[in-house]
């Protein structure tokens, strides 16, 4: 029955809902279903547009630049790696702002860092400006995947071919050498390199459930530079939202608005309300 | 087709003697006229009771369906609606257990008639497939086709644990297909999410006795008190009805099989699952051929998935499939092997005033089914029932709406995961009608020749025998009229999601939970 209950049409709280769903998908009997989560997903990317378009058009009708500035300082302050994180970078402007900017979650793997694997603070949802700047940077980036000591990178394991295929900045690396791990024996696994993340339903159990899971979510490499992490309170829940967040890229339109919306300002207020989201 | 089969049903000409030639006082001519509409209406009651009369054998059947359907246009067959008022539905039977408790093991997921009509197999949550036969029609009322009838249960699949994924695999049962029948057994294909079966069902009924070495029970005997031998004899017994899985085929997917489909050359069929379709022989069970492979290398990259897959009727190498996105695409196996290049791709542009949270949920195709003729094919998406022309590929020939009124509510309907319900639709035998599902137990019939539709329940306070289902309306604007029901009070866990249509007669089955409705046409 429906009469009652008064339904939540705005774009926050369906971006929390789509989400619960997702999570719960994990758990169901049979696997995770992935025509279900596919359009959940498309929910998700239409919510958090609109979420975008609001926010950005509240900030801009403010008109308080300076004192949202503030507010950005401030918040960047807390978090000690965004400058690393930032220094690391020389890439152009958009990509320095996504390091910077709090946000609710990361978007397409092109977007440099959006999958920073941070979960004490927020990520950037903003989308690269355009990929081609980074495709010349493809080949500088791969041979200096280890060496990097800010750590992009995330392993997908696809279960269907067995492949590890490890993204790095955004990059698709097959990772062919991790196939012999996987026949020894350790099943589905990434072998020893996921971080265990404060879920109550954890994230290993799932890694192997399907590899579409795998797609969705990230294993995250122990030896990552940020393992001096300190989790904050709202860890948990970033990093369902994180961990989401790396999601289909082709579902991602290059729209030029959204790319103009990297700005501090915008996003450093989304973090109001993903505490909002912790509750659940 | 073309070994002559058909030649047996039909009457043997026979060598007419030359009556003899009476000598009677009456006009030649006369004897001639009279003779000649002698062998008119001879012809008359041939093709009448060809039609009409109930079969002997199923083989019967199914060439007097060929025959029929020819002569059904010149005959026009009253009643061949459904959704025009002239047709009443009236309630038949209902199968399955009463109480409001409903175990999560009964709860049907597919319903198909077979080719004749004569069986209805079902298969629910649990792995079961239970199969349901009709009775011969009495003598003592005709009016009423015959009753369905359990013929045979048997379970199908069982749960596995894959154990390298650490998943379990449902042992739901996702579809069932009826193969056409060549003798006197009957094959199905049951399929859950990983795995398909055959499945053949026989008769016995009859067994044999008299064996030498064996008492009757089996126990072997002792030779020294064989003195003499005999032959054994088959001896009549009480009819059992036996299930046996004949093939298996598995480990050809990695997603979720949602679609199986025999072909019209009745040795192949295909199985469809997210990503993939796949070409199997019924013959061969450790090899299929995969056709369709839509997996995107990357799989960041993913944006649409297959949702229903289906042979073309009469053509055998061409087939369709439905996409999470809303598109149907037509493949001919002859042009390559690896049919992802499409031949023809069905989509109708989406209205950019209908764009919502939700569009491209609402717009995922659920079904798709070939009407019999195979000229056109049904999609069902959540909100809509669309029909297209194979011809035609920039947009349907006729759209249905099913419950419209529903579009204001999709955020409540994504809240508690009703929207995301794959409600199917089937044709009418001569695909004149077309039904599908919706919610509070109404199923929904549109006519195509008569513009019209109706809304049905199906439900226990309607279910007095040959009562005759009254039509539903939903009310949508502010004033609700007597007997309409506000979209608020639907009760949106009670859904329709599998419906049959007998393929010759007015005859349907309507799944809600775990009940089976049957439905028959008010016959006068």
């Amino acid at each position: 029955m429906i009469s009652t209950m008064e339904c939540a049409a705005d774009a926050q709280s369906l971006i929390s809902i789509s989400l619960m769903k997702i999570h719960n998908s994990r758990t169901q009997r049979g696997g995770i279903k992935l025509h279900k989560n596919l359009l959940v997903s498309y929910v998700l990317r239409n919510a958090r547009q609109v979420y975008i378009k609001e926010k950005y058009a509240e900030i801009y009708r403010m008109q308080q630049y300076e004192e949202v500035m503030t507010v950005c300082n401030e918040i960047q302050e807390l978090n000690p790696l965004d400058l690393d994180a930032e220094d690391a970078e020389d890439e152009e402007q958009a990509a320095a702002h996504a390091r910077t900017s709090s946000a609710i979650f990361g978007c397409s793997p092109l977007d440099d860092g959006s999958k920073e694997p941070d979960p004490c603070y927020y990520r950037s949802c903003c989308m690269e400006p355009s990929p081609v700047p980074h495709c010349d940077q493809f080949t500088a980036n791969s041979s200096s995947s280890s060496s990097s000591s800010h750590c992009n990178k995330t392993t997908v394991l696809d279960l269907d071919t067995h492949v590890v295929t490890t993204v790095e900045n955004g990059y698709l690396h097959q990772d062919c050498c991790c196939c012999d791990a996987l026949q020894c024996g350790q099943g589905a696994r990434s072998p020893a390199r996921k971080r265990k993340v404060e879920f109550s339903c954890c994230v290993s159990d799932v890694e192997d459930v399907s590899d579409f899971t795998a797609a969705r979510k990230r294993a995250k490499r122990e030896d990552c530079c940020y393992s001096n992490i300190d989790y904050t309170d709202t860890s948990n829940i970033s990093n369902l939202i994180s961990i989401f967040g790396s999601g289909f890229s082709g579902l991602l339109s290059r729209q030029a608005d959204l790319e103009q919306i990297c700005s501090k300002q915008v996003l450093a207020s989304l973090g109001a309300w993903t505490r909002a989201i912790v509750a659940f | 087709m073309g070994g002559g089969e058909n030649m047996g049903q039909l009457a043997q000409p026979c060598r007419r003697q030359k009556m003899q030639q009476d000598h009677l006082d009456v006009d030649p001519l006369f004897i001639r006229f009279l003779r000649t509409f002698k062998e008119v209406l001879k012809f008359v009651l041939f093709s009448y009771t060809v039609l009409f009369e109930p079969a002997a054998d199923p083989g019967q059947l199914r060439s007097r369906a060929r025959y029929r359907d020819t002569l059904s246009e010149s005959l026009t067959m009253a009643g061949a609606g459904g959704g025009n008022s002239d047709v009443q539905w009236c309630f038949s039977q209902v199968k399955g257990a009463i109480d409001d408790d409903v175990a999560e093991a009964d709860i049907i997921s597919t319903v198909e008639f077979n080719h004749s009509g004569e069986l209805l197999a079902t298969g629910d949550k649990g792995g079961r497939v239970v199969i349901f036969q009709q009775e011969p029609e009495s003598k003592n009322q005709p009016q009423c086709r015959g009753e369905y009838n359990v013929y045979s249960t048997f379970q199908s699949h069982e749960p596995e644990f894959d154990y390298l994924k650490s998943l379990e695999i449902e042992e739901k049962i996702n579809k069932i297909r009826w193969l056409p029948q060549k003798n006197a057994a009957q094959f199905l294909l049951s399929t859950n999410d990983k795995t398909i079966k055959l499945w053949k069902i026989s008769e016995r009924d009859k067994r044999p006795e008299g064996y030498n070495l064996k008492e009757e029970d089996g126990r072997y005997r002792d030779l020294n008190t064989v003195t003499t031998l005999r032959v054994p004899v088959f001896r009549p017994m009480d009819l059992m009805v036996e299930a046996s899985p004949r093939r298996v085929f598995s480990n050809a997917h990695t997603y979720h099989i949602n679609s199986i489909s025999v072909n019209s050359d009745c040795e192949t069929y295909l199985s469809a699952d997210d990503l993939r379709i796949n070409l199997w022989n019924l013959e061969i069970n450790d090899r299929s051929f995969n056709i369709v492979d839509i997996k995107p290398t990357n799989m960041e990259e993913l944006t649409e998935v297959i949702t229903a897959a289906e042979f073309h009727p009469n053509q055998c190498n061409t087939f369709v499939y439905s996409s999470s996105k809303g598109t149907i695409r037509l493949c001919d196996m002859r042009a390559s092997a690896l049919c992802d290049q499409h031949a023809k791709q069905f989509e109708e542009p989406e209205d950019p005033n209908n764009r919502s949270f939700f569009s491209e949920i609402i717009s995922s195709i659920s079904d798709v089914k070939f009407s019999h003729s195979g000229r056109y094919m049904m999609t069902r998406d959540y909100l809509s029932v669309k029909i297209w022309d194979l011809n035609m590929e920039s947009r349907p020939v006729e759209t249905y709406q099913v419950h419209e009124y529903l579009r204001s509510k999709l955020c409540s309907l994504y809240e508690n995961d009703c929207i995301f319900d794959k409600f199917e639709c089937c044709w009418n035998g001569n695909d004149s009608v077309v039904m599908t599902g919706s919610y509070n137990n109404f199923f929904r019939m549109f006519d195509r020749g008569y513009r019209q539709d109706v809304t049905l329940e199906a439900s226990r306070e309607n279910s007095k025998p040959r009562s005759v289902l009254k039509p539903r309306k939903v009310s949508t604007g502010g004033k609700r009229k007597k007997d309409e029901i506000s979209v608020d009070s639907l009760d949106f866990n009670k859904k329709i999601l599998h419906t049959a249509w007998h393929p010759l007669d007015n005859i349907i089955a309507v799944a809600t939970t775990n009940n089976l409705y049957i439905f028959q046409e008010k016959l006068n």
